[in-house]
């Protein structure tokens, strides 16, 4: 099988962790609604919280872009707080009319807040109460988004992880692929995995709610996200069997990926390199162009997505570029272990946040690039610096083959903006 | 518990950031759980500010709660004091913490810190931004302002511009230069731009100029009862309203120039013939309720169009806007669900909609042009240019800002003339806006009936009906309609439609 060397003077794995706890400039868990409605296409993600959230929801969205979108914040009042029996009543109500409103919706997801855990308002319960009521049409899931519990792309993972215990059981042997995907990048993904003859391959999360995801005792899971550590333990728990490797960011994180689990499938070698050689050649090459401005700078990630630790390894190895910091909001060795193991030693690596020491160190390093949220931007392109806003990431189809360039490319284009503006007097 | 999709206010927490990062010198330590940052980017993203707001953030989590979550709370403090060095500092709870109820006032009491230490108690659970920030700044006012002798000369302190706000940077030039040319001297502009040093000096200023009630009201009559000093009703949005401001301002200070008027533009502007198609198109206005009250008197009386209906979306001002909604002969729509909003738009299916960022999107969906007169605001509401639209520059932008998203004058004539001709057709769109206009949506345009009444349209008036330009023809459906109901008339015809035609002829 396809072998991707790890670095000659070693990688990152065993390197000293730099665990910091403070001030984080980062958005919670309920942020990952945002494109998690867009995948699931018949789910309603209904937030138990306060004004904040809405606002969050809101802001973090942009615009209003659809009228009627499907979210929405069911807002605690005054009154909800006083007593929880009128909370759970409150609760249907709401549920009711706007199911009875928009027929069109399969699943319902009760998504906790920072105001619902504190105030011990039990969303399980209250889901289990929904499915019975709203059985068959609509099945209603919990899990929580609140800040005190889950950092940005956590949401999705307590999502998917969530969704695990209700998924049918299977005694098939089937390939289950972890992780929302947008549909164009996903469709490229059963494409290549089809090409290898590996089938049949299940979607976490599916399109719709009657689609064919099941698990059991000889389902083999493969996460496509570098941030499902509690889908990981949920589908771990249910049976199935993980296998590890790098992410499918870049040319040789997608080879590395597939070939995990082509190896796990017993793809012979000839028909790996048959189905994957003209598009790797692609990928390098889309991939060149944007590394003209790339290499040789250096790079600087806050904690974000969870995703930093990957495109590190991305923009080092394919890209040509040197990190001075590598921060993501947790570090799971299981998940993120092959990934640092490809890193090339050097930067520090860090778990956790206190951002003003972050800053600090930002300014001292005075990076080509810094990776951070949308919050500090522009102030580090201020101080200076030039910023990537990690969101985008996060939104943009930038997995697989055919997106190595594009992904590449989110990264050139501040540095090639920067060269091309005068904004100062010729002389 | 109320389900709520897009909100028009955030938290008053939001609020009191927004009098934070317009201050300079002013801290906010807010007892907060990771992910209430988000707030950071309406002010460097939305606004393009090149600084993170002042604002410390104790950053909780779910294992801190059994813990000590007060000793968090000093720590984040302490350690704001010492990085930032403020000359004072705002503290308070977002809604979370609310929940936990640690106190952060009474916890920053006993730090023994040398700056003053403002607590905030803002509801999160029954009040709103706007309510945030105008709290805000009154505690910050009561708590710092000094008693002092007024200044020798003339000056007014201007009160209410915050960050974040709807074009507030610019107002607050434009009338610091109006009243510069009045000579007087503006002694203290808050919060934007204020140190907390400059809001000791408050009552040293004669008067107040009040510009923005949603955010400054409190302040400014805490001032009038504490330091006797009063403050202006009128906001200065539009040539009538500056006008009467200027006298209002005159009679408060007893300074009798008149500023230099030689730039305002909008009075001619709206009497040259071009803008004639301008008369009666019908507007509806939606937003808060000092600028959806300026902007009624400015539609109606400056542009000559027709105000179809208004409201807000903040109920601490429905009072006087249902006031004036009744002078106006309409209903007044005083609501924070954006679903009403809409619902009364396509109802009413006015020519144009002044409102907020919501009601462009609702106009978007519609196909009714609209131009965005308030906050809530996005990154387009921050032009680079100068763009006010208070006082008499003011004046001239909002000419130009309900002109523009209207087909123009001569255009309309031409449509008119050329009805359905292939090039100038309904789907063509004004021609000024360089991309394809998206086609109005038939919404507006599908046969409905009034209630109780089965009007048919005959296909030789529906094809009629096709004709008339879009822009006008959702009103010629609706009169007609509405004349054929009142003669209990149940088939249109083509003469139906003129008889309506020429009943409804101003």
């Amino acid at each position: 099988m396809t072998h991707v060397p790890p670095p000659p003077q070693g990688g990152c794995r065993s390197a000293p962790v730099l665990k910091e706890r403070g001030q984080r400039e980062v958005f919670c868990g309920l942020t990952g609604i945002i494109w998690l409605h867009r995948k699931m296409q018949d789910a309603f993600f209904l937030v138990v919280g306060s004004r904040t959230c809405a606002h969050l929801l809101q802001s973090a969205a942009g615009v209003m872009i659809f009228a009627e979108p499907r979210f929405g914040t069911a807002i605690l009042e005054e009154t909800d707080l006083a007593g929880m029996a009128d909370a759970h009543a409150e609760l249907d109500r709401e549920v009711a009319r706007l199911l009875s409103r928009r027929p069109d919706i399969r699943q319902l997801f009760l998504v906790g807040s920072c105001p619902s855990e504190v105030i011990k308002l039990d969303l399980a319960k209250a889901a289990e109460r929904l499915t019975q009521e709203h059985a068959p049409h609509v099945r209603v899931l919990n899990y929580s988004g609140s800040g005190i519990e889950t950092t940005f792309t956590e949401g999705e993972d307590a999502c998917l992880a969530a969704m695990v215990p209700v998924l049918p059981r299977t005694e098939a042997r089937e390939l289950l692929v972890a992780g929302a995907l947008p549909d164009v990048v996903e469709d490229q993904m059963m494409g290549l995995l089809a090409d290898l003859g590996i089938g049949p391959v299940r979607l976490l999360p599916a399109r719709r709610v009657d689609e064919e995801t099941a698990i059991g005792p000889n389902t083999v899971f493969a996460l496509a996200q570098p941030f499902l550590g509690e889908t990981h333990a949920a589908l771990t728990r249910a049976g199935a069997r993980h296998i590890p490797a790098p992410f499918p960011f870049g040319e040789e994180g997608t080879t590395a990926w597939l070939s995990a689990i082509a190896a796990e499938f017993g793809v012979s070698k000839d028909r790996f390199e048959e189905v994957t050689a003209a598009p790797r050649v692609r990928a390098r090459k889309a991939v060149a162009a944007a590394a003209e401005t790339l290499s040789g700078k250096s790079a600087f990630f806050f904690p974000d997505s969870q995703m930093e630790i990957s495109l590190a390894r991305f923009l080092t190895r394919e890209c040509g570029m040197n990190a001075t910091e590598v921060a993501q909001p947790y570090i799971r060795d299981a998940l993120h272990g092959p990934e640092l193991d490809l890193l090339p030693a050097g930067p520090r690596i860090a778990e956790g946040q206190d951002v003003d020491r972050q800053l600090d160190r930002a300014l001292a390093d005075r990076p080509d690039l810094t990776i951070c949220g949308l919050g500090l931007a522009n102030p580090l392109e201020a101080e200076g610096l030039t910023t990537k806003w990690a969101i985008e990431l996060v939104f943009t189809p930038v997995h697989f083959y055919e997106q190595a360039g594009d992904l590449a490319a989110l990264f050139a284009r501040p540095l090639r903006r920067k060269e091309r503006l005068r904004l100062e007097a010729a002389e | 518990m109320k389900l709520s999709v897009w909100t028009y206010e955030g938290p008053p927490h939001v609020g009191a950031m927004r009098v934070a990062t317009a201050m300079k010198g002013l801290h906010y330590v807010l007892h907060a759980p990771q992910g209430d940052t988000y707030a950071d980017l309406l002010f460097t993203m939305i606004e393009r500010r090149n600084h993170r707001p002042p604002v410390t953030y104790t950053t909780f989590q779910a294992r801190d709660l059994g813990a000590d979550t007060a000793g968090l709370f000093k720590s984040a403090c302490q350690e704001a004091v010492d990085r930032f060095a403020p000359e004072a500092i705002i503290v308070g709870a977002s809604c979370t913490a609310e929940l936990i109820q640690d106190d952060p006032g009474g916890l920053a009491e006993t730090m023994g810190l040398s700056i003053p230490v403002i607590p905030l108690e803002l509801p999160s659970y029954q009040r709103k931004e706007c309510f945030g920030a105008d709290e805000t700044f009154y505690q910050l006012v009561k708590a710092l302002a000094r008693p002092q002798e007024r200044t020798a000369r003339p000056t007014v302190n201007i009160l209410g511009p915050t960050a974040l706000g709807f074009r507030h940077r610019d107002d607050v030039e434009e009338i610091t230069g109006l009243l510069a040319d009045m000579g007087i001297e503006v002694n203290v502009c808050a919060p934007l731009n204020a140190r907390p040093a400059d809001l000791a000096r408050l009552p040293a200023a004669h008067a107040n100029v009040l510009l923005y009630p949603e955010t400054g009201e409190s302040a400014a009559r805490w001032l009038e009862k504490e330091h006797g000093q009063p403050y202006t009703k009128t906001v200065p949005i539009g040539v009538g309203a500056t006008r009467d401001f200027i006298a209002e301002v005159q009679s408060l200070t007893g300074v009798t120039t008149q500023p230099d008027a030689s730039r305002l533009r909008l009075p001619w502007w709206s009497a040259s013939v071009d803008s004639t198609y301008l008369t009666g198109k019908r507007v509806f206005l939606f937003g808060d309720a000092t600028h959806v009250m300026a902007m009624a008197r400015v539609a109606r009386d400056e542009m000559g169009f027709e105000v179809a209906g208004m409201g807000c979306y903040n109920r601490e001002f429905a009072r006087p806007l249902r006031k004036m909604a009744k002078d106006y002969g309409v209903e007044a729509l005083i609501t924070e669900d954006y679903l009403d909003v809409e619902a009364e738009i396509e109802r009413l299916a006015p020519e144009m909609i002044l409102g907020t960022q919501m009601e462009r999107h609702i106009g978007k969906r519609l196909g009714i042009p609209c131009a965005v007169i308030s906050s809530p605001v996005h990154v387009q509401d921050f032009p680079a240019r100068y763009s006010p639209v208070m006082g008499f520059e003011g004046a001239n932008v909002l000419f130009d800002t309900l002109v523009h998203p209207l087909v123009m004058g001569l255009e309309e004539h031409l449509l008119h003339m050329f009805r359905e001709d292939f090039e100038f057709h309904d789907d063509a769109g004004p021609s000024h806006h360089g991309a394809k206009a998206t086609p109005r949506v038939e919404q507006a345009d599908t046969p409905e009936a009034p209630a109780g009444v089965t009007v048919t349209w005959l296909p030789a008036a529906e094809k009629e009906l096709k004709k008339i330009p879009f822009f006008v023809r959702g009103k010629a459906r609706r009169n007609t309609e509405l004349f054929a109901a009142e003669r209990g008339t149940s088939e249109i015809s083509v003469d139906t439609l003129y008889e309506a035609k020429a009943h409804y002829a101003r």
